[in-house]
């Protein structure tokens, strides 16, 4: 390889693409060319940095100066003044909130406190070339499991690791493996599930998108320890560019006997094919996502018989996470007791969240297990934005449940986000702040259970639409009292009864608000209010008579006709005629419209 | 409508893509993924050809078609505006945005306009967070989305 006196990483992922990062990258190219330094600096397309929030990124080694928000009128500038002179273009450097100065990509405390593991080449290599990723000992685990370890070695490794699974049930996974490779038979399969289906988390879409490779290596690695010679990557199609980057990593690597024939002279034989999905939530559970592999309707099938004794098309197979299987190359490569010493008694390594909502530093952090939630909040996600005052943080998604303040300082791992009602699921993490309405959160995941509930078994299809009727009730300013029992009980009841797991943790949202924000339920059915001031039914639009000066342009422009008055003097409106629609405080001049 | 399948140039290309595949592990997905692609959705005559093509009951691929959000029984408008619904969009109040939507192209989520120019969807995560709200018209994505910017950014595709 060339030597470069410096590299120019511009960000590819998803977040800063839309943003404009293809032009930026293409310009920076341009200019670098003009300058005559395209012998001297390389530029290298990347995948996420993690750091969403203040894209387009580009960022400049070997200073590791952290560019955000770019333009790509600011390239040139970029070139003429920190590449040519030597002089760091300060306006566009990411500042934090609360400090000054330069800040290197080491220093800011978004990545200081970070272990990075899984996404430990994504923003660093570009995922579309394979020698990148050979570079930084891609591959190498490969090589030393064929080459040096028998099957049972990597199992054991694994199994040691302390390794669970990341796609939400924490599995261990040499566990699983173990199970697989006990199994009898020649034909075997492996399942990366690249479903991702937790509306709100983006961390295996990253992954796929910034070290497409990792994945394939692990993959390959997990079927030399149970014997298989197939792979499937099933990814969803919402996900177009995670696809073409598989699709490039998979070539290149057979182009390099990396995958394919006799990998490495070992005699073991391996391919890898992707499966897209089409839009179904309960594919990312494994049985129903071997149906659609296997071309039939996504519903799940009931276990046992697990994966590992019959799976795609009723034979052996291995279902890992896309996350769960970036960790495997670095396991096998720096050891089992290296990753053991980091995070929890139960739970070892790193988790990666994919941190929204109202938060100022949105994006993926990947953190050791055992973390408090306060320091992913406040230390790395830079707190709640425009001073308002932290509510609640949902995690595990449509499965998982709302944590209140007084938990934020439980050590993150799976138990103990069980214990406080929530889960960690695969990693969405969605802040709250005093303006969300923890019934309408609810009432939102319900919808969404609802929606994607295959109809299956009926504690599921009948029992979630009961849950969300009652929410619209409340929310629309219905409820009635028993509502929160009612919920209560039928809660329970699908827990129990329902055939797959999202059915047994769709009522998990409603549990754990009701739980913990009890007091929203009750102020929403007996006082017709919501402490939010978010559910626009229970919304109360009066005017003050001391600012009305009678101007009567509410009373035109109010469609339901719930404003009367004398002009000059203050007009009143009709609480019982009022739709709700803030067409009023819209036209007031005199601010003389609260809304309530 | 004139049935899609009249455009023999089209249901070639997808006879020719089942006999390639048909001897694959788990063909169906694939093949109505690529007729989906071909014709732009899956009417019953579409339906027809893989069946036959196939050998299986059309009954199979119905099943199939109709359990996935994205498989479309009906064409779709020449612009996808698919609007993210996703948690951090809809916690970053990605509603009024909804809303807006629907008052501007006057349609609900779901539906296509009368002229067959725009489709309305309310979409899963789009797995841009970090920009929420979020919406992505056919391949591009728009973030930090406020109600006002939406007849600004639809006029792009007049
Ligand atoms: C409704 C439902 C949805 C799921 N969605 C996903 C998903 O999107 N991605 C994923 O990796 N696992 C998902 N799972 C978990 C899988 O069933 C399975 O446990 C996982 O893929 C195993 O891999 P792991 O051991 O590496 O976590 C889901 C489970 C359920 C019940
Ligand atoms: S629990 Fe729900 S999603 Fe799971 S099988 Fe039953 S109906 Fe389908
Ligand atoms: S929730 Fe809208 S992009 Fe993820």
């Amino acid at each position: 390889m060339d030597l470069y006196r410096a590299h120019v990483l511009v960000c590819g992922g998803t977040g800063c693409h839309s943003g404009g990062s293809s032009d930026i990258l293409a310009s920076m190219e341009t200019e670098i060319a003009k300058s005559g330094l395209d012998k001297e600096i390389k530029v290298v397309k990347t995948g996420c940095f993690g750091l969403c929030e203040v894209g387009p990124v580009v960022i400049v080694y070997p200073e590791g100066t952290f560019y955000s928000r770019v333009k790509v009128e600011d390239v040139p500038e970029i070139v003429s003044e920190h590449l040519l002179k030597g002089r760091k273009v300060e306006r566009l450097i990411y500042k934090e909130h609360d400090k000054a100065g330069d800040q290197s990509l080491e220093n800011i405390s978004f990545y200081k406190s970070q272990v990075r593991i899984a996404l430990r080449n994504c923003g660093v290599i570009n995922p579309e070339n394979i020698d990148e990723y050979i570079a930084l000992d891609g591959y190498a685990a490969l090589g030393k499991v064929l080459t040096e370890m028998k099957p049972q070695d990597v199992i054991e490794t694994l199994k040691a690791s302390g390794l669970r699974g990341r796609g939400g049930a924490g599995f261990p996974t040499g566990m699983k493996l173990q199970f697989c490779a006990n199994v009898p038979g020649d034909e075997k399969y492996v399942v990366c599930n690249a479903d991702e289906g937790d509306p709100g988390a983006f961390m295996d879409r990253s992954v796929l998108e910034g070290d497409p490779h990792a994945v394939l290596e692990a993959m390959a690695i997990e079927g030399y320890a149970i014997g298989a010679h197939t792979g499937y990557i099933y990814c969803r199609a919402e996900y177009p560019i995670a696809v073409k980057r598989l699709g490039i990593a998979i070539k290149q690597a057979k182009e390099y006997g990396l995958l394919g024939k006799n990998i490495f002279d070992s005699g073991f034989d391996f391919d890898i094919e992707v499966r897209l999905g089409a839009g179904a939530f309960v594919c990312g559970e494994e049985t129903a996502l071997i149906a659609s592999i296997e071309g039939e309707r996504g519903e799940p099938r009931p276990r046992p018989p697990f994966p590992a004794n019959s799976g795609v098309f009723r034979k052996p197979t291995n279902v890992n996470n896309v996350e769960t299987l970036a960790n495997i190359p670095r396991i096998i490569l720096k050891g089992a007791d290296w990753f053991a010493s980091m995070g929890t008694e139960k739970c070892k390594g790193t988790k990666v969240f994919a941190l929204g909502g109202k938060i100022n530093n949105t994006g993926l952090v990947e953190i050791p297990m055992g973390t408090t939630l306060r320091e992913i909040l406040f230390d790395i996600g830079g707190g709640i934005p425009n001073g308002k005052k932290f509510k609640a943080a949902q995690t595990g998604g449509p499965s998982g449940g709302c944590i209140p303040t007084e938990h934020l300082d439980t050590p993150i791992d799976y138990e103990s986000l069980t214990a406080i009602g929530s889960m960690m699921g695969s990693g969405g993490l969605i802040v709250m702040d005093e303006d969300n309405c923890m019934v309408d959160v609810a009432r939102f995941f319900l919808d969404f259970t609802v929606d994607e509930s295959c109809g299956k078994c009926p504690p599921c299809r009948i029992g979630t639409k009961r849950m969300l009727e009652i929410l619209e009730r409340i929310v629309a300013g219905k409820g009635k009292p028993g509502d929160i029992e009612k919920l209560e009980e039928l809660g329970a009841m699908i827990k129990e009864g329902a055939l797959c797991g999202l059915g047994k943790t769709a009522p998990n949202p409603v549990l754990s608000t009701i739980k913990y924000f009890r007091h929203e339920y009750e102020a929403h059915i007996n006082d017709k209010v919501c402490p939010a001031g978010h559910c626009k039914a229970l919304k109360r639009y009066t005017i003050l008579t001391e600012k009305c000066v009678g101007c009567s342009a509410c009373a035109k422009v109010c469609p339901a006709d719930a404003i009367s008055g004398q002009i000059k003097s203050p007009y009143v409106i009709d609480q019982d005629k009022c739709i709700k629609c803030g067409a009023c405080i819209e036209k007031c001049k005199f601010g003389a419209i609260e809304v309530k | 409508m004139a049935t899609v399948t009249a455009d023999k140039a089209k249901v070639d290309e997808l006879k020719a893509y089942i006999a390639e595949h048909k001897g694959i592990k788990g063909p169906l997905m694939p093949i109505i993924q690529k007729a989906q692609e071909i014709f732009g959705c899956l009417p019953i005559d579409v339906q027809d050809v893989i069946a036959e093509e196939m050998g299986i009951p059309m009954t199979d691929i119905y099943g199939v078609a109709t359990f996935y959000s994205q498989f479309a029984l009906e064409p779709k408008g020449e612009h996808v505006i698919g609007l993210c619904m996703g948690t951090a969009c809809y916690v970053k109040n990605s509603q009024p945005i909804l809303e807006r939507l629907r008052k501007e192209l006057g349609i609900s989520e779901g539906a296509t306009t009368p002229d067959g120019k725009y489709s309305l969807d309310a979409t899963r995560c789009l797995g841009c967070c970090g920009l929420a709200p979020v919406m992505m018209i056919d391949d591009r994505v728009y973030g930090r989305l406020k109600p006002d910017d939406i007849p600004g950014i639809l006029a792009e595709y007049k």
